[in-house]
């Protein structure tokens, strides 16, 4: 059973094209074409473009692999060719068993329909007999815990009430390939320990191809990465911490990142201390050494000096930890008009990763902002082990036995 | 364990392999058309106060409006054998049995177009969905017809046993020309909208609601070779137990028909992914 590949990608290409009116039109072509003739079309015609070019990749039993990139990457079109829903215009692909899709929860809901019948309705879509559903009726209503509203029209329930009904009726499917799209990202977080807990338990038996934006669920499900761009692979591998900081490093270049002045400071320098920097010029630390930010800043208005709240961002823009404010009474002071200082936090803790530092300036105490900067630096965090929780603590293990 | 292969569509496959998963699919969506089925016909009358007065009611009101035309003396019909009401009221029964075999296929697809942009499941169930629809509601209108012409003092006769078979052939024309249009449907709207007003043109060539006098003029000729007038005459005297007219005619059609049928099936399926990807519609 192991070691069996169930999805076999190779040299697989799509072609989309940008204008609707032409695409109609070699639609039409396609259809006479693809009947008559039996010549491979391989070039581009006019306003067309390649959506996925050339992606390869085996999945086996027991296996997930995550697919991401960031919007229009070409991952929509790679996963409807893995469902057969659009034919590829290169390349072949091979899906071994049974295909269960988890991309549209609740597809063939009638919203006049109670929810009882809608689950017959979704069922059948998903593939089900009618048999096999009212086998699994019971199971289905049980494990959506909407039963007091099961016999109401579709239409009364909630967005999150729709999800739950049309995924217990996906749950009780046995995929050998399962295609994930997103839709883990609704409903509340009950919802999604339980979608969770229902992957884990089909995964050994599965092969899963998993599409999110969520690189921490990413990290916590997959054993290997597929990342796009452009509709082309820019990392296959089994490392998929390094595909995950390959997806963030596309975001790191930002544009305007003052979101606020005032005009009366100007940030001239800000930097990390006795730090090394990694191939793209990022300092580096290492877990638990010391941050050490340096910054100078040029003043254009006379000025006590301003209290600096400065906070770590992790690289899904998620604020994890704030350095604590200059105290009034602090040594730093403005000398020519200019603020050149360090800020320092001992043995650091953050877990391997990415992170960014915002900072805002306000005039003392005041709410009054003088200066607010987004992703004013870039720091990476290392460490042998890989964690998608924010903090690794350090501890001590020791023998303690309470007497009794 | 099966194995699903998808390559483009220049790559080499045999028909007899497409054949077989067309049939394949066929079995394997018995239970998904009878369940889109009943879902469609629910959601649709639990949402209706007049319910299933909707099968039929277009028909009897274009019935009624030329019942009404003809008794006022605007228009005048020649003697048809049974009252002109009888006639026009089968008329319109069976002409709407097959305007609504030609737009089911497109209505159907269209109406599934969200699933099929995200759900692979056997498009067959859409098709025989159609056809349950159809069924149910052509014997709806049976019933009403027989019923109609016996207020109208016209009793069936050994010729109702035909019947099945003559409606059999309209479904399977309107069927079969609904099915061809639906790919070319899909990617241009022009065919949806144009598809009713063709039917109209063709209801006006075929003896719906007039009676057409055999006299040798060009319109007559045109109006025999019309293959629906083959079906409304002989789907009519089914009724009312005239004798069936052009009987060779009406099995070369059935016949031409049923390849159709199945040469627009197969181009239904082949259309499916080009559909889904050019988001026609």
């Amino acid at each position: 059973m192991k070691d069996e590949v169930l999805i076999k990608v190779d040299g697989v290409s799509k072609k989309f094209c940008k204008d609707l009116k032409k695409s109609l039109k070699y639609g039409i072509q396609d259809l006479g074409g693809a009947l008559f003739t039996k010549k491979e079309k391989k070039e581009l015609r006019p306003d067309e473009f390649w959506a996925v070019k050339d992606i390869s990749f085996e999945v086996k039993r027991g296996e997930c692999i995550g697919l991401i990139g960031h919007n229009g990457a070409g991952k929509s079109t790679l996963l409807k060719m893995l469902n057969g829903l659009i034919n590829p215009d290169e390349g072949r692909i091979e899906m071994h068993g049974r295909i269960g899709a988890l991309i549209e929860l609740g597809a063939g809901f009638n919203p006049i329909l109670t929810g009882r019948e809608n689950i017959y309705n979704n069922g059948a879509i998903l593939g089900f007999s009618a048999k096999e559903i009212d086998e699994k009726l019971e199971d289905i209503i049980e494990f959506s815990e909407i039963r007091d509203f099961i016999d109401m029209p579709v239409q009364n329930y909630s967005s999150g009430m729709k999800v739950r009904l049309g995924f217990a009726v996906a749950a009780q499917m046995e995929p050998d390939v399962l295609i994930i799209d997103e839709v883990l990202a609704v409903g509340d977080v009950g919802f999604r320990l339980k979608c969770f807990k229902v992957i884990d338990n089909i995964l050994p038996n599965t092969a899963i191809i998993f599409v999110s934006h969520n690189m921490s669920m990413v990290s916590r499900i997959c054993s290997r990465i597929l990342l796009m761009d452009g509709g082309k692979e820019t990392f296959l591998g089994k490392d998929t911490s390094k595909g995950i900081d390959l997806y963030y490093s596309r975001f790191m270049m930002g544009d305007d990142k003052v979101v606020f002045d005032n005009g009366s400071l100007q940030l001239e320098t800000v930097k990390l201390l006795n730090t090394p920097l990694n191939d793209k010029k990022i300092p580096i630390l290492k877990w638990q050494d010391d941050l050490v930010l340096y910054m100078k800043f040029q003043i254009m208005q006379p000025m006590e000096v301003p209290l600096f709240k400065i906070v770590i961002y992790d690289k899904e823009q998620r604020p994890v930890a704030m350095l604590e404010p200059n105290p009034k009474e602090s040594k730093v002071d403005i000398k020519n008009n200019t603020l050149e200082f360090t800020v320092t936090h001992k043995n650091i803790e953050l877990s391997k990763g990415l992170y960014s530092i915002n900072m805002n300036i306000f005039k003392d105490k005041s709410i009054n902002a003088m200066l607010g900067i987004n992703q004013c630096i870039f720091f990476q965090m290392t460490h042998e082990n890989d964690y998608y929780h924010p903090f690794l603590l350090s501890t001590a293990f020791e023998n303690h036995r309470l007497e009794k | 364990m099966s194995v699903k292969i998808y390559q483009s569509n220049s790559s080499k496959i045999s028909l007899i392999h497409i054949f077989r998963e067309m049939i394949k699919d066929v079995s394997s969506s018995r239970d998904l058309a009878w369940i889109l089925t009943m879902r469609d016909l629910k959601g649709q009358y639990r949402q209706s106060f007049l319910g299933v007065l909707w099968v039929f009611i277009t028909p009897l009101m274009s019935a009624l409006v030329w019942i009404f035309l003809n008794a006022s003396g605007a228009v005048t019909m020649a003697d048809a054998g049974i009252p002109y009401a009888a006639y026009v009221f089968s008329g319109t029964m069976l002409w709407s049995i097959i305007t609504e075999s030609v737009n089911m296929p497109l209505k159907q697809t269209t109406a599934a177009k969200s699933i099929m942009n995200k759900i692979n499941f056997p498009k067959e169930a859409l098709l025989i969905a159609g056809l349950y629809k159809i069924l149910g509601n052509t014997l709806i209108k049976v019933i009403l017809i027989i019923t109609v012409l016996l207020i109208f003092k016209v009793y069936p006769t050994a010729n109702l046993l035909a019947l099945p078979l003559v409606l059999l052939g309209i479904i399977l024309f309107g069927f079969t020309i609904g099915l061809l249009a639906t790919p070319l449907g899909m990617l241009y709207t022009d065919v949806g909208r144009a598809l009713p007003m063709a039917m109209q043109f063709l209801m006006y060539l075929s003896p719906v609601v007039y009676i057409v006098a055999d006299d040798g003029s060009w319109l007559s000729k045109i109006i025999g070779l019309n293959p629906t007038t083959i079906f409304i005459v002989n789907g009519r005297h089914a009724f009312i137990g005239s004798a069936f007219e052009s009987l060779s005619y009406f099995g070369v059609i059935s016949a031409v028909m049923l390849v159709l049928f199945f040469i627009g099936w197969f181009f239904y399926r082949f259309s499916i992914p080009i559909i889904v990807e050019r988001g026609g519609i």
